[in-house]
């Protein structure tokens, strides 16, 4: 099969897969946020609410499209699709098992946070191009928080690649596959690595209690204010497969991918991604929300020191442990 | 940054006293400010509260609150109104705290009219009092996480289990009155329902439950470390600015002012119940929540301590007061002050005019609006985050600032 | 590798197809409002009249975090290729690597002291 139909082909499996995900993924958040607020979460539409998703589609879809009179009309069209096309495209480089990567890149890593890193783009300009101020708000607010949050990201993911001494997505899991996963050996730095991924991870997919570029108690919706219909579950789409692309990538970094006994590779995998999907959820019910300052600081006062010292003794562990301890 | 006069006033308001006005002239020259109206349609101006913010970047400058939006002249509505049809008007007004408001008017009346009320009533007063303040506290804390948290996630897990507990509360008044929320059980003399047979157990187990349950929500709230982060420093309202303003309550109380009309002006039962007034220092966001969980501890105390000494006796006056023509002043004026759940609810009645049955004047002096008057002073110097915990930990129920 | 850039790229297209796709599907299902009104594509700023345009000059407050960002990520772009033959390279490269990062975060210490990263 030639590259470019590869590609094509698994992106069009890859993209389907995770919609629908994200669509059972959305009911299961509901009913999860349910019982933890000791309610029901949805129940009406199909069987124990299943089929909630889809309604909550076609419904956005049949909206009508408004754009306010204000607005710079071709960003303001242009934004959602870019968003889509960023958090989607990070998928490629996912190895889902030792031969199904859409893209087996040998610098994975580094398209993986070049194009993650590129979702600020389409957020700032949403909040832009509204030409509303609760979205500008949010939009400076996105700008802010990515790039400051780009650097922990950058910094845990390095130990892994450091560890294994592979840039490729693919040959970080199968090092661990071969050898230990890094979450679990070495425990520094591997478990505050993860640590620290996760925590920037929620901060660049906009999750609470990093979630200030849209903080409905605050921006009422953030960059998202002045989008209806089929434009905002566009976004609200990006925001969804941001997470769960975040989530499989933390999978692979730290908990060696598809690497398990008894199943599939895949299987592995998409247990894995799931796992954390969840997690992030269970984090965004339970936390309250920081302050934009205060992310701030914590950024720049904890979290990147500490992910400088993770790289710093990853490299030292790489160098003087003893080779059986590898 | 230079220490402009801009920047020093921004520290000073920091500090919890600026000249509103003041500060926004010392922007004017530099700074290019955006205006940003925040309500009346927002998702956190606790209903239609509406506050200019103006903005550099995301610190304010100047806020100016405007009131109004649920303005439905109440007391207008009174004055052509008899005294005895008027409680479940005044049910509306904090509704959050139904049961207080009746209290306060139904009080004022009395006093106006001279009527004597026996004491179980004035006890089961009380009683519903604290029960309610239990329910308002509640749902403050409630709401007061969706402001920190948002609706859409660790807030709003709170919020729905405040409101599981306040509903047990509800179900109590249910019990007694039959309504779940306007009440309409204060009648001028007494109360109309009485406690059913076994309502003392049934209080004593909702509020065990509730009991053990606030325990936890502390936990979850005061110890945890991004609502520290969130409340701490924030909104400082210091004591002699929020008497000057008529600031009363929780929030008063928050500032360090050791002030309760439950012990400083006993009414109810309150003058056979003592009442442990709970204050704390620093008045920022964090003192005021303190001061909500310390009172939600004391109203429990209170509550079981009244249906436990609920004395035996007729629940109203000899001869019951329903009709209009029983209710007749030709004159006096009269203010009665009740703590409820918010502060001082003032009710003030000018008897007479052309026709006694009505009042000739009735105001109504309300917490929520005094509270909203420290904004100005308060908001300056923080952030639009800020500003949504600010006006949230202040607890104003718009209903009755607009009246 | 050429062919799995390839990939890549095609990965992308459908992802973009996707994003179009949605839209096209939006404006057959959408509903259409009989009625136009002009304050139906008023900026919402609280259902109040909005003050002026929100496209102004806006103290960020953060362009010192901004160079940061960009010291910080130039350092990411120089550790990624020393990460990758860190085992080859040995000791030599080890030392080297952490002499950068030590006047780097030397430079971060300064900056913290100066409160250069308080956001105020």
């Amino acid at each position: 099969m030639s590259a470019l139909g590869h590609g094509a082909l698994y992106g069009a499996v890859l993209i389907a897969v995770m919609l629908s995900t994200v669509a059972v993924g959305i009911w299961f958040e509901r009913k999860f946020a349910g019982r933890m607020q000791s309610r029901l979460g949805p129940t009406i539409v199909g069987p124990m609410g299943l089929l909630q998703p889809l309604a909550d589609v076609v419904k956005l879809l049949q909206k009508e499209d408004i754009i306010p009179a204000g607005a710079d009309r071709a960003l303001f069209n242009l934004a959602p699709v870019l968003a889509t096309i960023f958090s989607l495209g990070v998928a490629a480089v996912l190895p889902l098992s030792p031969h199904m990567i859409a893209a087996d890149l040998d610098i994975g890593v580094v398209y993986m946070l070049a194009v993650g890193g590129l979702m600020v783009v389409p957020t700032f300009m949403a909040g832009w191009a509204s030409n509303n101020k609760f979205a500008l708000l949010g939009g400076m607010r996105a700008v802010a928080q990515s790039i400051s949050y780009g650097v922990p990201l950058v910094l845990a993911v390095l130990v892994p690649v450091i560890l294994s001494g592979s840039l490729s997505l693919a040959g970080i899991v199968r090092w661990q596959s071969e050898h230990h996963w890094f979450a679990l050996w070495p425990v520094i730095p591997g478990l505050p690595a993860f640590a620290l991924y996760f925590m920037a991870m929620l901060a660049e997919a906009n999750r609470i209690p990093f979630d200030i570029p849209e903080a409905e108690s605050e921006l009422v919706a953030g960059v998202t204010t002045e989008y209806t219909g089929a434009k905002f579950t566009l976004f609200y789409l990006a925001e969804y497969v941001h997470t769960l692309v975040g989530s499989a990538i933390g999978a692979a970094l730290f908990f060696g991918g598809w690497d398990g006994p008894f199943a599939p590779g895949l299987h592995w995998m998409v247990a894995k991604t799931l796992a954390l999907f969840v997690v992030v959820y269970w984090v965004r019910w339970t936390l309250l929300r920081l302050r934009s300052d205060q992310l701030m600081e914590l950024c720049w006062k904890w979290l990147t020191p500490i992910g400088v010292a993770l790289v710093l003794i990853a490299a030292a562990w790489v160098q003087f442990a003893p080779q059986g301890a590898l | 940054m230079e220490m402009t006069e801009a920047t020093l006033t921004m520290q000073s308001a920091k500090r919890g006293r600026v000249d509103p006005h003041r500060s926004m002239r010392a922007y004017d020259a530099d700074a290019d400010l955006m205006l940003l109206h925040f309500g009346p349609q927002h998702p956190s101006t606790h209903g239609v509260f509406r506050m200019d913010l103006h903005l550099d970047g995301e610190i304010i400058v100047k806020a100016t609150p405007y009131v109004g939006y649920l303005h439905r002249a109440v007391e207008k509505l009174c004055e052509r109104l008899t005294y005895v049809q008027q409680t479940p008007v005044v049910d509306k007004n904090d509704y959050v705290s139904p049961m207080t408001n009746e209290q306060a008017l139904t009080m004022a009346f009395e006093k106006l009219l001279g009527v004597e009320v026996p004491r179980r009533a004035r006890w089961m007063r009380t009683l519903f009092a604290e029960l309610q303040r239990v329910a308002s506290h509640l749902l403050w804390l409630g709401t007061f996480a969706l402001d920190l948290g948002g609706a859409l996630g660790g807030g709003s897990t709170l919020f729905l289990h405040c409101f599981r507990e306040r509903e047990l509360i509800l179900d109590l008044f249910e019990e007694v009155t039959g309504a779940r929320f306007h009440y309409n059980t204060h009648l001028i003399g007494g109360n109309r329902h009485d406690l059913p047979a076994g309502f003392a157990a049934k209080v004593h187990s909702a509020l065990a439950i509730v009991e053990s349950r606030i325990a936890e929500y502390e936990v979850l709230s005061l110890n945890n470390g991004i609502f520290q982060m969130r409340s701490r420093g924030v909104g400082v309202l210091d004591g002699e600015l929020a008497l000057e303003l008529g600031v009363t309550g929780p929030n008063l109380r928050a500032s360090g002012v050791d002030h309760d009309l439950r012990r400083d002006a006993p009414y109810g039962a309150y003058d056979e119940l003592a009442v442990n007034v709970v204050t704390a220092q620093g008045g920022d966001c964090y003192a005021r929540t303190q001061v909500r969980f310390g009172e939600l501890r004391e109203s429990i105390r209170l509550a079981r301590a009244a249906i436990d000494g609920m004395p035996e006796g007729p629940i109203c006056g000899h001869k019951p007061i329903r009709q209009p023509g029983q209710a007749k002043a030709t004159s006096g004026q009269v203010y009665v002050g009740i703590e409820t759940p918010r502060g001082e609810l003032g009710t003030f009645v000018i008897g007479g005019g052309d026709t006694p049955t009505c009042p000739y004047r009735l105001k109504i002096r309300p917490p929520s609006l005094h509270a909203l008057s420290a904004l100005p002073y308060i908001l300056p110097g923080a952030t639009v985050s800020d500003a949504v915990a600010i006006l949230g930990s202040l607890d104003p129920i718009m209903g009755e600032a607009d009246r | 590798m050429q062919s799995a850039w390839l990939s890549a790229l095609a990965f992308l297209v459908v992802s973009t197809l996707l994003g179009l796709g949605v839209l096209g599907a939006a404006k057959a299902l959408r509903v259409r409002a009989r009625k136009d009104s002009r304050i139906k594509h008023l900026t919402y700023e609280c259902g109040e009249q909005p003050d002026g345009l929100a496209w102004m000059q806006f103290h960020a407050r953060y362009y010192v975090v901004a160079l940061f960002f960009v010291l910080f990520d130039v350092e990411a772009v120089f550790l990624f290729p020393w990460a990758v033959v860190l085992r080859e390279l040995g000791a030599q490269a080890f030392i080297a690597a952490v002499s950068f990062v030590v006047v780097l975060m030397l430079g971060w210490f300064y900056v913290l002291r100066k409160e250069a990263l308080q956001w105020q």
